[in-house]
């Protein structure tokens, strides 16, 4: 029996709300499922990520944590009352710097920046922080937000009409910060993420996982369980899948099934879903579900799993190895040998979860004969696919309706609950919607593989690098997932963006019992650049060499060639880049040691690294289709398939078409990358949408122009623009005037109609790892500066100041946007985020930072432009994220005098660091 | 949930109690995290409509935080200086949206290792009033918390005040939290030290240490050898050298046992020495 208030009444943003619930359902699950004000979002359900903070009585408060009770006779405000209608300043602002990229945290930021300026009208930053410590965001790096806050402090509310969108004139999109074309729902609290809209009718889905590493299980009288459970409707299990129960993102290594079978492999694995009414499930206990564990032996770290006659995770993969990745260049041992200065490390990093706070959410539904699935993705026609493999569709049976997505970082590229909402769907032929706890997103889903690497490399007398030779396994878990691409990514990037003439290095992808380690930003490359950029510090402390003289004396410039044997074009800019941080760097050195000159027990230090990261796929195709027309009734309908999870997709890729076409960027209507209704562009991932799908995005503008200049009969020189359903076109004195609804138009409604593919010229790798592996390279190189105090281990970040070659920043604010965010995560992987199974499977245990602990960041925008990307344009979204963890623990070692060899570099391993060091000494 | 109640009157709610097995929810921000996903069997009793318990009121013996009162309330409170170091704590509870519902007998009824609210209100030799239908008693905090997760509530009780004795309400006192990051985080260790500094004697100490045992726990050690020093800075070489022998630290995901042991020392020599430092710019001004 469940006791209900005869009503439970109050205010929400104004509105008098009444309905009868239980008195201890917690309010945010009120507001969202029963009155669907989905601009609170849940991240938690702990108070953990403040992401569903609202005010009550004008206080910032956890909705998640507040029973409805006692909420009676309060007045709430969510995001979707701050408006009035219009934007207040606060949501303006955050439009403006850019403070919202996949906009998940936004509401609640916004809601408790609101209450701060109710009460102090013109914080500082300490102010800002410290009411926004307890909201986590995952992409922005805090920064654009405390600006956005500061800066709306006293200013006046605005229709949405009057905001300064920063809209280009046509021709002019690239290099300007329009705002984000997708932005304003992500401030009023429209924008409907993954767990948003499920349709009232759908079906719960509950999935029944392993609470064991390694076991077997046997189910028992399922229904009979189900009888017992009024309200549930049906229950699968893997004997209810119809096709192959076999997924994963790279083909000839699918392993994973969607619901195990007999058997699980890691803590979390799913093998049951059952599927009922809202209310039954949310009354629903597992304890009594029917299945009998049986525990095995599990082994958790790769050195156990691939000891002799350790047992199999899979009986086809011998020692555990999953695949190794190789490249071979010269000589290494002869280099090494003949070395005047050699320096050798061991570095070992730990599991990174991605912690986007929107966890996966989505629901299924049969249109006719075709399973629709509207989830949070970054890869829908991969979904596609893998979910039509699993449950016998053809692929064109299956719909992928990407919903916003809250983050992603890489785990969001494999199927997650796709073939579990499918499978329900299809099996009832109801609607079935699933929303993933914090828990089950953590365990189930994939994370950065742990890596224990080694390296040794040598220069000559005069600090040449000679040679280099780096051996890494990495943890890749139960299934296979991306552990392939770690394996051959490492090796091509290790060396660093230097030129290091004999070469090898191998990378080998591990199976244990632990979970999937898949994507995780820069696919293993940020392990391998502590590992080398550590090494290149103590390698110039050798030669007594100043460390950033060091590394551009060594860094690859145009005419040299790379590890894999590929030649370097006027492109590369890595050089640029550390030029650009010289300045910064005196400075810093100069500050440091004034610092410390009056300082005993805390120490300042000063770090640097680069990093360099290929774009796209590992010499595997990787195409996208960019399909872009103009509409009977006069608009420019981009077809924008390249999913935005907050990067910026949507906004730059319509800003390369724009002046690919030559149009102005507010004449531009975006279609979603719905696999029904625009062509593949490929998954969001691997810093490829910006260069791989700009470049289709380019392509498509410029033959939809020339299709038009044709039909006007007008040169390359003519000006396009659209005037209601007329397309305008002038040549010096001469106008033409299209009247669109005299021409036929296709079944879309299309009267021109481009669609345009590109993909990036790639040779595969030989035996060796010779070959060309990416047609774009990006690079960067980043400064960190930071206190450590020598009695207590911690760490105090003073700043980060980041250079990165983009070729060209298509959007700046969106640029420095994924320098802030690649760096926080760089700073959490550095210093606090260790994913343990069993023990850190949540927020609270799992630290990433906070407010607090992203200090100012100063961009440095180098632009050499690419011969092969978009206006120039190379990717970023990696590469912005591999030096931070090797710059700081370079900078700790320049406090303190000790290397942290395991990160994140903890207070108590940084004191155990330094005390090794006292009692060596 | 078989039964749900949720009285206005104290005496009610105690009435309740003596003739049901029930499960007390207040702020809730450690109820609902506990709960998870699953759903709630237990009988609830919400004593959020218990308005006496909420506030802070001062009588002639002692200093009274009722049961109910937030962390923000006690973060704004106008209190003396030796509640300082609770103000602290009181900032340091999970964030803003947690201290503005989070009750102060919420954090000790969790019994937690790393409640933040504990060793501040340690040495402020502070004890739990529990009342139940048959009778109130008084336990000192350090007998309240018995271990991990676990206290002297009896069934049928409930924590309806925490009480601060006139007599330890004097002098200053500091908090130190040590932790990965900067908010919303549980601690690695925490410190809080109350001083009474007269004529530039410390006449009086208290010493507690949070998150290094199973429960918090006050420093008699440390307690003895500052205690009749003068208050200056050597204080701090008299810490870092003085037996501590209440602390049993663990290994485990957010810092080493011997890394524990050692920076409890180190951030209650800080505690102390920014008492000192205040009082001697006090005294120099």
């Amino acid at each position: 029996m469940n006791p209900r208030l005869p009503l439970t009444a109050f205010e929400v943003n104004g509105s008098a709300v009444a309905l009868p619930v239980s008195p201890v359902k917690r309010l945010s699950s009120v507001l969202r499922d029963d009155l669907h004000v989905t601009g609170v979002k849940v991240g938690c359900d702990a108070g953990d990520c403040g992401a569903c903070t609202v005010l009550v009585d004008g206080e910032p408060v956890c909705a998640c944590l507040m029973p409805i009770a006692s909420a009676v006779g309060t007045k709430i405000t969510t995001v979707e009352g701050l408006g009035n209608g219009g934007l207040s300043a606060l949501q303006a602002s955050f439009l403006e710097h850019g403070a919202a990229q996949c906009g998940i945290c936004t509401p609640a930021l916004l809601v408790a920046a609101s209450a701060l300026l109710e009460r102090n009208a013109e914080p500082d930053e300490a102010a800002v922080q410290d009411a926004l410590g307890g909201i986590l965001c995952r992409c922005t790096g805090y920064r654009k937000i405390v600006n956005a806050v500061m800066a709306a402090a006293r200013k006046q509310a605005r229709p949405v009409g009057g905001i300064d969108f920063r809209l280009p004139a046509s021709g002019c999109a690239i290099g300007l910060s329009p705002v984000r074309l997708d932005g304003i729902a992500k401030v009023t609290g429209a924008e409907k993420y993954g767990a948003d809209s499920f349709p009232p009718d759908a079906l719960t889905v509950l999935a029944v996982r392993s609470p064991y590493y390694h076991a077997r299980f046997s189910l028992g009288d399922i229904d009979a369980w189900k009888r017992m459970n009024p309200g549930i409707v049906a229950v699968f299990t893997a004997a209810d899948i119809p096709g192959i129960n076999r997924f994963g993102v790279i083909p000839p290594f699918a392993d994973q099934p969607a619901l195990a079978e007999r058997e699980v492999r890691f803590r979390g694995e799913a093998v049951a879903v059952i599927a009922g009414e809202r209310d039954a499930i949310a009354n629903l206990g597992l304890a009594d579900f029917p299945i009998v564990w049986t525990e095995q032996p599990h082994v958790l770290e790769p050195g156990a799993a691939n000891a002799e006659g350790a047992q199999l995770i899979h009986e086809n993969r011998t020692g555990n190895i999953l695949t190794k990745g190789f490249v071979e260049r010269g000589d290494p041992e002869a280099a090494l040998d003949g070395a005047a200065v050699i320096a050798s490390g061991e570095i070992e990093t730990s599991y990174v979860e991605h912690a986007y706070i929107e966890p996966e959410g989505g629901y299924a539904y049969l249109d006719g004969e075709t399973l629709v699935i509207v989830a949070c993705t970054q890869a829908p026609y991969m979904d596609r696919d893998d979910t039509a493999k699993v449950l016998a569709l053809a692929p064109e049976k299956v719909r992928i309706v990407p919903t916003a997505t809250g983050g992603g970082f890489g785990s969001k590229l494999d199927i997650s609950l796709q073939p579990l909402i499918g499978l329900v769907a299809l099996k009832t032929g109801r609607p079935a919607a699933m929303a993933y706890s914090r828990n089950e997103s953590m365990i189930s889903t994939t994370k950065r593989h742990p890596a224990f690497m080694k390296a040794s490399i040598g220069t000559d007398a005069d600090g040449q690098i000679c040679g280099m030779v780096f051996d890494g396994d990495f943890n890749t878990g139960a299934y296979a997932s991306w552990g392939p691409t770690v394996a051959n990514r490492v090796p091509v990037h290790a060396s660093g963006p230097y030129a290091t003439p004999n070469y090898r290095a191998t990378g080998r992808a591990v199976h244990t019992n632990g979970p999937i380690s898949g994507a995780f930003r820069g696919f293993g490359v940020p392990q391998a650049a502590i590992m080398q950029e550590t090494l290149y510090d103590e390698l110039a402390g050798k030669l007594g060499k100043d460390r950033l003289d060091f590394r551009l004396q060594n860094c690859l410039r145009e005419g040299n060639v790379t590890v894999t044997g590929q030649k370097m074009d006027a492109s590369v800019g890595i050089a640029d880049c550390l030029e650009a941080l010289k300045p910064h760097w005196a400075r810093a050195l100069a500050d440091a040691s004034a610092f410390n000159m009056s300082s005993e027990s805390v120490k300042r230090g000063v770090g640097v690294a680069s990093c360099w990261y290929g774009c796209g796929n590992t010499s595997l195709p990787n195409p996208s289709t960019i399909k872009v027309a103009i509409s009977q009734d006069g608009h420019v309908i981009l077809h924008q398939g390249a999913v935005d999870i907050g990067q910026g997709s949507n906004t730059v890729i319509a800003q390369i078409c724009a002046d690919a076409l030559g149009m102005p960027l507010a004449m531009f209507h975006l279609k979603s990358a719905d696999t029904a209704i625009s062509p593949d562009a490929g998954k969001t991932s691997a810093s490829r949408q910006t260069f791989v799908t700009g470049k289709a995005a380019e392509k498509a503008g410029r033959v939809l122009r020339e299709q038009i200049l044709r039909f006007a009969n007008v040169s390359a020189k003519a000006t396009l623009t659209l005037d209601g359903a007329t397309v305008v076109v002038r040549e010096g004195e001469a106008v033409r005037r299209i009247d669109l609804a005299g021409l036929s138009a296709n079944a879309d409604g299309y009267v021109f109609e481009a669609t345009e593919s590109y993909d990036p010229p790639t040779t595969p790798l030989d035996a060796k790892g010779q070959g060309k592996p990416y047609a774009v390279y990006g690079y960067g190189a980043q400064l960190a500066e930071l206190e450590v105090d020598l009695k207590l281990g911690t760490v105090k970040l003073v700043k980060i100041t980041a250079a990165h070659d983009v070729g060209k920043a298509i959007n700046p604010v969106m640029v420095e946007g994924q320098i802030e965010g690649g760096i926080a995560q760089g700073i959490g992987m550095a210093l606090m985020e260790e994913y343990i199974p069993g023990r850190t499977e949540n927020l609270h245990d799992y630290l990433i930072p906070t407010i607090g602990d992203v200090p100012p960041i100063e961009s440095i925008l180098v632009e050499v432009p690419d011969s092969e990307g978009p206006f120039g344009a190379k990717g970023l979204g990696e590469h912005v994220l591999i030096p931070t963890a090797p710059a700081i623990l370079n900078a700790i070692r320049h406090a303190t005098g000790v290397l942290v060899t395991k990160v994140p570099a903890t207070p108590s391993r940084i004191m155990a660091a330094i005390r090794a060091s006292e009692g060596s000494r | 949930m078989i039964r749900y109640a949720k009285p206005t009157k104290v005496a009610e709610a105690l009435s309740l109690l003596g003739d049901d097995d029930w499960r007390i929810l207040a702020g809730g921000t450690d109820f609902y995290p506990a709960q998870g996903t699953r759903p709630v069997r237990e009988n609830i009793l919400d004593i959020n409509g218990l308005a006496e318990l909420r506030g802070i009121a001062e009588t002639e013996s002692h200093w009274i935080i009722g049961a109910r009162t937030s962390w923000a309330q006690v973060a704004g409170a106008p209190l003396p200086a030796c509640f300082d170091a609770l103000r602290q704590a009181a900032r340091e509870v999970g964030s803003q949206q947690i201290q503005n519902v989070a009750t102060v007998a919420g954090n000790l009824c969790n019994a937690s290792p790393a409640a933040d609210g504990v060793p501040a209100l340690l040495v402020l030799d502070a004890d739990v009033e529990l009342n139940s239908a048959q009778r109130k008693r008084h336990l000192p905090l350090g007998d309240f918390i018995l271990a991990n997760r676990r206290t002297a509530l009896q069934p049928g009780e409930m924590v309806t005040a925490i009480r601060i004795p006139k007599s330890a309400a004097v002098g200053q006192s500091a908090f130190h939290k040590l932790g990965a990051r900067r908010y919303l985080v549980i601690s690695i260790a925490m410190a809080a030290v109350r001083l009474v500094i007269e004529d530039g004697i410390i006449t009086n100490a208290a010493v507690a240490v949070g998150a290094c045992a199973a429960t918090a726990k006050r420093l008699h050690g440390i307690e003895t050898t500052i205690t009749g020093r003068e208050a200056d800075r050597s204080m701090a070489e008299a810490i870092m050298s003085a037996p501590i022998t209440e602390l049993t630290p663990i290994d485990d995901v957010r810092g080493t046992a011997s890394y524990r042991q050692d920076a409890a020392r180190e951030i209650v020599a800080r505690s102390a020495l920014a008492i000192v430092d205040e009082s001697l710019g006090k005294a120099a001004a």
